[in-house]
């Protein structure tokens, strides 16, 4: 019988096996182009929305406002990114996909990788779209080349870190509307009680208390001193340690709820 | 290796308080067609999921291909193709997008597993909607692509749940075409069902299961023989002679008597003489009958018999769910 030529799953399979979902995963833009509209049209609406509406009120004009805002708001933008990781993988365990996955001689660790991996592309893509579109609204680099690639790759790893406690929300909530519930009372507060939108100078201290612990202040510190030139050194430390710890929690948490899921 | 290709022995899964595998023992040979019979809630998707390693049983054992599946479940995963109850095929991929991605995960080069997609297509009447998307399929191509999903990697045990519940009659009669010619082809098929007239028609043995447990095995023909004798109806051409037909039936009934639906009645005989005395009675007093037949006692019948309740009953209370998604 052919089911013994099967290649060997080993560790090379499970990159291969990664890669195969990945590639899935991006090939279902093409049949669902609204994936698409959200990943493109949502962030812009959102840059333009908050520039001109609260521009003038917060930082007296758009145009500074703009400056400001762009690196909080790319932040913001790709938070809300890995929703396609967490969603994804509920649908596929309602549908019955993840038992034909796991019935499957590949790596368990593929699925979430791959979903992950898929993700990672949206976020370079959702970076690509948002910084350009804001070049064109008239936004200035002031940290140079290296400040901008910086900034592109904190953010993107960024993007990457929260798809797994995404994934594990995912995996574990019951249907597809409960990851959106879920999903939206830990993002939207997060991204909102951080310094994406105001100065955090400006609210009341036991916001503020919160806001200085939030790790989306610190990354989006961080990107903006990177993109507009100023100090960056403690948020980009604090960005780090904060990304490396919410893996070093959510990767192996993710990974043990999709094989107990049953 | 042995002649037997799955092998459960006492197997037993909980979910909270219910007992879904309550010591389910089975054998079923290589190279046939086991059918796993009983309502909704009664245990055959959990049983396929104990033998196909996507759970545990809490205790007992069973082994496939001579793999056990708790310990060696990465064995066992390359001798099975699993069909679930849901068509488990990805909606926004085309059907030929699909069965790339699986020939890829089981490790076919690119050309290969595209080779191996457009076969399969060709096999299950595909080849046309081959770069359609999967969401503008009707019932009966998603169920066939389904099938074909689970036989990418030729695998060498084939378990179908419930393969053809919610297809029509044409598509059903098509699939079953196909899952002859699978096990002509030689591949061991396990088949849940809770059409009993799919299990008679495809299945060599049948295990009856019922709230986790095993509750009759064997033949459909040993099963049938058990509960005995033939069947006989007759529906009188004037339903005013309703009565007077049970009545007249009623002398040759078993232990459980005449059964009478308003039209037609039906009694269990184990007399062969039976239909020419019941031709002549009816003629004696003059009563015109539609429709009268003496035929074996089908498997719905023998499953009202083993449990004392109807298999339809249950299918629409759907008592207990099988897949917990907690």
């Amino acid at each position: 019988m052919s089911a013994t030529t099967l290649a060997p799953t080993g560790r090379a399979n499970v990159l291969r096996n990664t890669l195969t979902i990945a590639r899935r995963n991006l090939l279902h833009i093409k049949s669902d182009p609204e994936q698409l509209v959200g990943m493109t049209i949502q962030p812009l609406m959102f840059l333009v929305l908050f520039v001109y509406v609260f521009g003038g009120a917060i930082a007296g004009s758009s145009r500074e406002y703009l400056q400001f805002a762009l690196p909080g708001i790319l932040v913001q933008g790709i938070a809300f990114t890995p929703f396609t990781t967490a969603l994804g993988l509920n649908v596929d365990f309602q549908r019955g996909l993840i038992d034909r996955f796991r019935s499957l001689p590949i790596a368990r660790s593929a699925v979430i990788g791959g979903r992950v991996a898929a993700d990672g592309v949206r976020v370079l893509w959702g970076e690509l779209i948002l910084v350009g579109f804001g070049v064109l609204l008239g936004f200035r680099f002031g940290g140079g080349a290296a400040g901008a690639v910086g900034a592109f790759l904190l953010v993107a790893a960024f993007g990457v870190t929260m798809c797994w406690p995404m994934a594990f929300i995912g995996v574990t909530a019951r249907s597809p509307e409960a990851v959106n519930t879920w999903g939206f009372m830990i993002i939207l507060p997060l991204t909102f009680a951080s310094s994406v939108f105001a100065r955090p100078e400006t609210m009341p201290g036991w916001l503020q208390a919160f806001v200085s612990v939030n790790p989306i202040t610190s990354v989006v510190d961080a990107t903006r001193g990177l993109m507009l030139g100023g100090p960056v050194g403690e948020p980009l430390i604090e960005s780090v340690i904060w990304l490396a710890a919410i893996q070093a929690v959510f990767v192996p948490l993710a990974i043990a709820s999709y094989r107990r899921r049953t | 290796m042995t002649t037997s290709a799955i092998e459960a022995e006492g197997l037993v899964r909980t979910f909270g308080k219910v007992r879904a595998l309550d010591g389910i023992d089975m054998v079923a040979r290589e190279g046939t067609v086991f059918g796993l019979l009983g309502p909704n809630g009664a245990g055959k998707t959990t049983a396929i999921r104990v033998l196909s390693t996507l759970i545990r049983p809490d205790s007992g054992r069973a082994s496939v291909g001579g793999y056990d599946v708790v310990r060696q479940p990465g064995q066992v995963r390359r001798l099975i193709g699993l069909t679930g109850q849901y068509a488990a095929v990805d909606e926004l991929l085309s059907g030929q997008e699909n069965l790339y991605m699986l020939g890829r995960l089981l490790g076919y080069p690119a050309s290969d597993a595209r080779g191996r997609a457009m076969e399969l297509l060709g096999a299950f009447d595909l080849a046309d909607a081959a770069t359609k998307v999967v969401k503008t399929y009707s019932g009966g191509m998603r169920r066939r692509l389904d099938l074909a999903a689970s036989l990418v990697g030729r695998p060498r045990f084939l378990y179908l749940d419930e393969p053809t519940t919610g297809l029509d009659p044409r598509s059903r009669l098509e699939l079953w075409r196909m899952i002859r010619g699978l096990v002509a082809d030689g591949t061991t098929v396990l088949l849940t069902t809770q059409y009993l007239e799919e299990a008679d028609r495809l299945a060599d043995e049948i295990v009856v299961i019922d709230h986790g447990r095993v509750i009759a095995a064997g033949t459909p023909q040993q099963l049938k023989t058990r509960v005995g004798g033939q069947v006989l109806q007759a529906r009188p051409a004037d339903p005013a002679d309703l009565a007077a037909t049970e009545r007249i039936l009623a002398a040759f009934a078993g232990d459980d008597g005449t059964h009478s639906d308003g039209q037609l009645v039906t009694v269990r005989i184990n007399d062969h003489a039976a239909l020419g005395q019941v031709i002549r009675r009816l003629d004696d007093e003059g009563i015109a009958v539609d429709d009268l037949s003496l035929r074996r006692s089908s498997l719905d019948e023998v499953f009202l018999a083993i449990t004392g309740h109807l298999a339809e009953a249950d299918l629409e209370a759907g008592e207990m769910p099988e897949r917990s998604t907690a």
